[in-house]
């Protein structure tokens, strides 16, 4: 008690792998909130916890760096929730599952400005009117992260892109047409023959074809493929 | 009591310890919306899970609201009903819980009646911001309820109804969060489920999950066929009741209206299920002094005590909770059955009617009468003694449908010979009704002497379980009433533990007796209401020239004509019956 964040995550437990970079910590199991390098010289108290929009609650702490996308962790954690509420108050019952709706159409890049205000709406109602302690906190990842990482749901919602590179809807592997040496590698590695191009020339994906699933990106020897 | 102070919406308050919030604002004319929460008073039924959150206020100094119905006052404590925060939250439950709700009020059964659909129009929904997946169940028809759960809201109040009040257990959720749902075990559907069709949950439901099977339209067909004799008969607690679906104050009756409503529908002959009630007490009060006379006798085979018999949720109840008992109530039939068996026997014959081109529908204030009149054992070569039972509700709506102006119709008396009662049959509409009427009678026929006053006061009242002992010449009996099979279950237990010193019990099904049966106008949890109802019922007691059934003269007609005696061999073969152990019916195969 009292050990600052910052100690705790890059000191006891050694750092963030790889060296990359720290985005957010999140405490309390499912129900905590998600804090941010503003947070990680405040010392571990169950107050500070409250006020910073978290919780102590199981005492455990999760730490994202810069691959993780927030909007993506708030639906995961949500998914603890919907799959824990007991169905007896209308809020949790209902209330969760919409948010978890609303978060997979912003994933899936059909999200509006008037969804981040639902979230924000419903998330305080759910907080303030859900019978136990589940669905008093159920909301708390979708409002810390909307509070703390506001701009990742404009990304989202706006630009209808993902930062950390992870909702898969959002984003496009692209052949850059320079780089390609023809080498064909990532043609014959694609599960969906979405990539078409003669031998020894630039190739090019299909977008309305892609799925997504990294292939091409993991078999290019010459980095012709990024993500976008 | 200790008193304590607090203020809501700046006005003070005193109120009892233990006070809800709910409770404290409607004693100063603040209506907090309510939806899940419900209570009978009086009678003891409450619901209040705190479950629906549409009560919540803010209370200073609390981090989130507070549901009003299961929340105490506290001294001091400084409560808003309708501030921004509380109305916003209110209103996105609401719309939240319609998110979940098929959009099909046009059509619903409980349009207009649905405590949902007020709600909304109350707090000025107009749109439903959060759209997602609807929950989806398969309709589940049972011969008298239909369960339809995607417009279950999770009240729970059906359930309170089911477990706690009448301990049926046929109803309770399962499942989990957005999958949860009320439903009998296994989700199985409700007929093959411990379920008495008593009709209770659909009484309380706020919304469209639980209704009656209607059967107006297969009463229009038959009323529609000029090869067909219809035959109505009324049963004594919908003329106590029916006119609040036209507006008119609770506890109005419209035993004349009703008459002439019934005409003006096509009915053939406008009977009263009151004659059989009255022939029920010939049949049933000479079994209740039968078995007493033998008992007093010293013969050890007699049952005692005599249970009534009238009630058909009552009777499934015990053939599925009680089998091995099933001698111990009268074998005498409901009064529903006794109307049908002697309309299609003694009255068809009179009229020269094949029995085959008779129709009998009865207007019940109960769901179970129609489980009751599909009853095998009921049927003659397949055909049914009693065609179709519809409740007061549906009744309100065939005058409604048939464009009759119900308050401007002038009052008719019912036909005979089958529309001829007593007081005595009248006061079977509320709990004790029966076993005071049987009292009337058998006290008479006991003794040989004439009552000096036909009022048993003792028996009446709603208290859950009464009990009551009547001097016959010396003779104490003692005479138990319960209503809710709750309190019925009680009785009987005692009764299986021989720890019983009655001699005669009536039992009813619903709370109140069939004047808060389930087929009856939705009281929407007022009490007053049911209170009116029995007031009324009592009014038309006094309002009769006779009130004694062994009095009426056409029940002593028809035993001269017809049956003989009570418990004679035609009595017999067409007013009583035999029960069924049902406790193996229930199947786990959907």
């Amino acid at each position: 008690m009292g050990t600052t964040l910052r100690e705790v995550i890059f000191e006891i437990g050694g750092g963030i792998k790889d060296g990359k970079k720290f985005k957010a910590v999140q405490t309390g199991g499912p129900s905590g909130g998600c804090l941010t390098s503003k947070h990680l010289d405040m010392p571990i108290t169950y107050e500070n916890l409250v006020a910073s929009g978290s919780m102590m609650g199981s005492g455990g702490m999760i730490v994202m760096d810069e691959d993780d996308c927030m909007v993506k962790i708030a639906r995961f954690y949500l998914d603890f929730t919907v799959e824990e509420s007991c169905g007896k108050c209308t809020p949790c019952r209902v209330g969760n599952k919409r948010l978890a709706e609303i978060l997979d159409e912003i994933i899936k890049g059909n999200g509006t400005m008037e969804d981040i205000e639902k979230l924000r709406n419903l998330g305080n109602v759910i907080k303030d009117t859900a019978l136990c302690g589940l669905g008093q906190t159920s909301p708390n990842p979708i409002l810390s992260t909307l509070d703390n990482f506001y701009d990742e749901y404009l990304a989202h919602v706006v630009d209808k892109k993902c930062p950390a590179g992870q909702c898969k809807s959002l984003l496009k592997y692209v052949i850059d047409p320079e780089t390609c040496v023809g080498c064909t590698a990532c043609a014959r590695n694609c599960p969906v023959n979405a990539i078409s191009g003669e031998r020894k020339m630039a190739h090019l994906i299909d977008q309305s074809v892609c799925i997504k699933c990294g292939a091409c990106y993991e078999k290019c020897k010459f980095d012709a493929i990024s993500i976008q | 009591m200790e008193l304590i102070k607090l203020t809501i919406d700046n006005k003070t308050v005193e109120v009892e310890n233990g006070t809800t919030i709910l409770k404290a604002a409607r004693q100063i004319g603040i209506d907090i919306p309510t939806l899940c929460y419900f209570d009978l008073g009086d009678m003891h039924i409450e619901n209040k899970p705190g479950g629906c959150r549409v009560c919540v206020v803010e209370v200073e100094g609390r981090r989130n609201l507070a549901p009003a119905c299961a929340t105490d006052c506290t001294s001091g404590m400084i409560v808003y009903t309708h501030s921004l925060r509380v109305i916003n939250a209110r209103r996105t439950v609401v719309e939240l819980m319609l998110s979940d709700h098929p959009a099909d009020c046009l059509i619903c059964a409980k349009s207009g009646n649905c405590e949902l659909q007020d709600l909304a129009h109350r707090l000025g929904i107009r749109d439903i911001p959060y759209q997602g997946e609807k929950s989806t169940y398969r309709k589940d028809t049972s011969p008298a309820i239909i369960r339809d759960v995607d417009k279950c809201i999770m009240c729970r109040r059906c359930e309170m109804m089911c477990n706690t009040i009448q301990t049926v257990g046929a109803l309770s959720a399962v499942n989990r969060g957005f999958s949860a749902v009320v439903a009998p075990a296994f989700e199985m559907n409700l007929e093959k489920s411990v379920c008495t069709y008593c009709g209770q949950c659909v009484s309380v439901c706020p919304t469209g999950a639980l209704t009656e099977v209607d059967h107006t339209r297969k009463v229009i067909s038959a009323l529609t066929d000029p090869t067909k004799t219809v035959v109505v008969q009324t049963a004594p607690a919908v003329r106590a009741a029916l006119g609040e679906e036209f507006g008119l104050e609770p506890g109005t009756l419209v035993t004349g209206k009703m008459a002439a409503a019934l005409r003006l529908l096509g009915f053939n002959y406008v009977f009263d299920t009151d004659f059989a009630a009255d022939l029920t007490i010939m049949e049933e009060g000479t079994e209740l002094l039968d078995r007493l006379t033998r008992f007093l006798e010293g013969d050890k085979s007699v049952k005692l005590p005599i249970l009534t018999s009238c009630c058909p949720g009552w009777v499934k109840f015990f053939e599925t909770n009680f089998p091995e008992m099933k001698d111990v109530p009268s074998s005498a039939k409901s009064p529903q059955q006794m109307f049908g068996a002697i309309a299609k026997s003694y009255f068809a014959d009179k009229i020269k009617v094949d029995r085959k081109d008779m129709v009998v529908v009865s207007v019940m204030p109960c769901l179970a009468k129609k489980f009751e009149c599909e009853r095998p054992e009921f049927k003659t070569d397949g055909d049914p003694d009693v065609n179709y039972s519809i409740s007061t509700r549906e009744l309100a709506n065939l005058i409604k449908q048939a464009n009759i102006d119900f308050m401007s119709l002038p009052d008719e008396d019912f036909d005979s010979p089958l529309g001829e009662s007593t007081g005595a049959a009248v006061i079977f509409g509320t709990t004790g009704g029966v076993i005071e009427a049987a009292v009337r009678t058998a006290y008479e026929v006991y003794t040989g002497k004439t009552l000096d006053k036909v009022d048993f006061t003792q028996l009446r009242g709603l208290e859950g379980m009464r009990e009551a002992t009547i001097d016959f010449n010396g003779l104490p009996l003692h005479i138990g009433i319960a209503h809710g099979l709750g309190h019925a279950r009680q009785l009987l237990e005692d009764v299986r533990a021989g720890k019983s010193t009655f001699h005669a019990i009536e039992i009813m099904a619903c709370p109140g007796g069939c004047i808060g049966g389930g087929g009856q106008p939705f009281h929407h949890g007022h009490e007053s209401i049911l209170k009116a109802r029995q007031k009324a019922i009592y009014q038309e007691d006094i309002n009769k020239p006779l009130r004694k059934s062994h009095e009426n003269p056409d029940i002593i007609k028809l035993y001269e004509e017809f049956l003989g005696k009570p418990l004679g061999e035609k009595s017999h073969h067409l007013l009583h019956t035999h029960y069924f152990d049902r406790s193996q019916e229930i199947f786990l195969d959907k």
